[in-house]
């Protein structure tokens, strides 16, 4: 359908400055130190990650973190070889729901560390169920990806 | 009428803070108590129900407002749908999540790629005869799984598409709408629920929808979906989670939505049409396909839905929305006569 009527364009920046709070500073403060931080319920006797001020299924404050290990299983991958707005990094990429050993949910977090070049590349290696382990980068600023990402252990 | 309730998303028109703001005088809402929800229409819906309910007025309308021509592509906005500290910096948008969604689906209950693009086939053949749907063409299985890929395991024929769309509904206490028309449509019962907010929280494959479908079948008295709904209209801006919706109502079991669809149960002329409008995989005005799918429900049962009306009798029609990553809040809407 053909417009008879003109329009523009407009971008519009909106530049926030976000507060962290004590609990995610905690676990940012970890990450700089290597050390993924969660945070255990004493209620339901679960653990989460990232560590968070109360338990998302009873709501009990969680007031200490718990260090959380550094293995676990690939219970879901998504993949893409283009650029998408937000994307972390250059194509391409595997984003992956891993639940860490010791934990009850799942973390969300890239994989890497093989070859991604194709699809059927990254699918020989990356499947449900293999078990991964956190990669860190050298240099650690407080960021979710201070972990480079999580790689196959082989 | 005496109250005007709208939904409209302040990143899902057009970028401006203030949505309504330039839609509420044509939704003739000055001077009146008017008010906006942020997100899925069908909660705006329930929102004017209570208002008329409540007793404090007679009528109300509902508006669902999306100009997605204007705005930049859904994912740019989904993105932000996100908290900045955790999932942001991961990039999560909504097709992220519903491709990790897909694949869990997959693997554990063995549904098929055939299956989830047999979904847009049937929805997009529907919307062939819908004059309001935005995508119109006559697809394979095969169109859809040779469609480019845009996250795997999600091909682009599977994602809904950026859509234009305003519903404005009318609704009256009873005395009134006797009134104002021979032939109305009622109120029956509706339900939602939300589930946690963080993707891996939450079980993707165990969302909240069958709590929002237990509340709203409670309220309607249906103890018997599968026989009691005439037409559902539901969400799917991914066409797999047509599947999985269809068990969290009550169509089918768990793990069950592949074989129910292959059962052809959910077509035009199945035992229980799923989406005779072709869904949103047709058309997809982000926030007010919620109140689109509940406008279409009404249509069948006033027997007004043009070639797209069903051949058996509609008395009783389900509505559904969703809003969030990976289905995280539903509602549920039964209307009927």
């Amino acid at each position: 359908m053909s417009k008879d009527f003109n329009t523009f364009n407009n971008v519009v920046r909106l530049p926030h400055k976000y507060a962290a709070g004590a609990t995610f500073t905690k676990f940012y403060n970890g990450l700089k130190k290597g050390i993924i931080y969660g945070s255990s319920c004493s209620s339901c006797e679960k653990v989460f990650i990232p560590a968070r001020s109360f338990c998302p299924g009873c709501l009990t404050n969680l007031d200490e973190v718990v260090e959380i290990a550094q293995e676990g299983e690939v219970i879901s991958w998504a993949f893409s070889d283009k650029e998408f707005f937000g994307m972390p990094g250059k194509p391409p990429v595997i984003i992956a729901l891993i639940k860490l050993d010791g934990t009850d949910c799942n973390f969300l977090h890239l994989l890497g560390g093989m070859e991604t070049k194709d699809l059927d590349a990254v699918k020989s290696v990356v499947k449900t169920g293999i078990r991964v382990k956190a990669v860190w980068n050298d240099e650690k600023n407080g960021h979710m990806l201070d972990i480079k990402y999580f790689k196959p252990v082989s | 009428m005496g109250t005007v309730i709208s939904a409209s998303s302040d990143v899902f028109h057009g970028g401006i803070s203030c949505a309504n703001s330039y839609y509420w005088d044509a939704g003739a809402a000055f001077l009146k108590n008017a008010s906006r929800q942020d997100g899925e229409s069908l909660f705006a819906f329930s929102y004017a129900i209570m208002r008329i309910l409540s007793g404090s007025y007679d009528s109300a309308l509902v508006l669902g407002v999306c100009k997605g021509s204007e705005n930049p592509e859904n994912d740019m906005l989904t993105h932000f749908f996100t908290d900045p500290f955790y999932q942001r910096q991961i990039g999560l948008n909504e097709t992220i999540a519903a491709a990790l969604q897909k694949r869990e689906y997959m693997d554990r209950y063995g549904i098929t790629e055939e299956q989830c693009a047999g979904v847009v086939v049937k929805n997009l053949g529907n919307a062939l005869r819908n004059p309001y749907a935005h995508i119109k063409k006559k697809v394979e299985i095969d169109d859809v799984l040779a469609s480019e890929v845009v996250m795997d395991p999600l091909r682009s024929m599977e994602c809904a598409p950026k859509s234009e769309g305003i519903i404005a509904m009318l609704l009256a206490k009873e005395d009134l709408a006797k009134k104002l028309t021979d032939k109305p449509v009622w109120f029956k019962g509706y339900g939602s629920s939300i589930d946690k907010f963080y993707l891996g929280d939450r079980d993707l494959l165990d969302g909240q929808l069958k709590t929002a479908a237990m509340r709203a079948y409670d309220v309607a008295g249906i103890t018997d979906p599968k026989k009691e709904i005439d037409v559902a209209e539901i969400c799917e801006p991914y066409a797999f989670q047509e599947l999985l919706w269809y068990e969290d109502l009550g169509f089918c079991e768990r793990g069950e939505g592949g074989k129910f669809f292959d059962s052809g149960a959910t077509k035009i002329d199945g035992k229980i049409p799923v989406n005779p409008s072709g869904g949103v995989i047709a058309n997809n005005p982000y926030v007010s396909r919620g109140l689109y799918r509940l406008a279409e429900g009404f249509l069948q049962i006033r027997g007004q839905a043009g070639e797209r009306q069903l051949d058996t009798k509609v008395t009783t029609a389900l509505a559904h929305g969703t809003h969030g990553f990976a289905g995280q809040c539903h509602a549920v809407a039964i209307i009927g006569n």
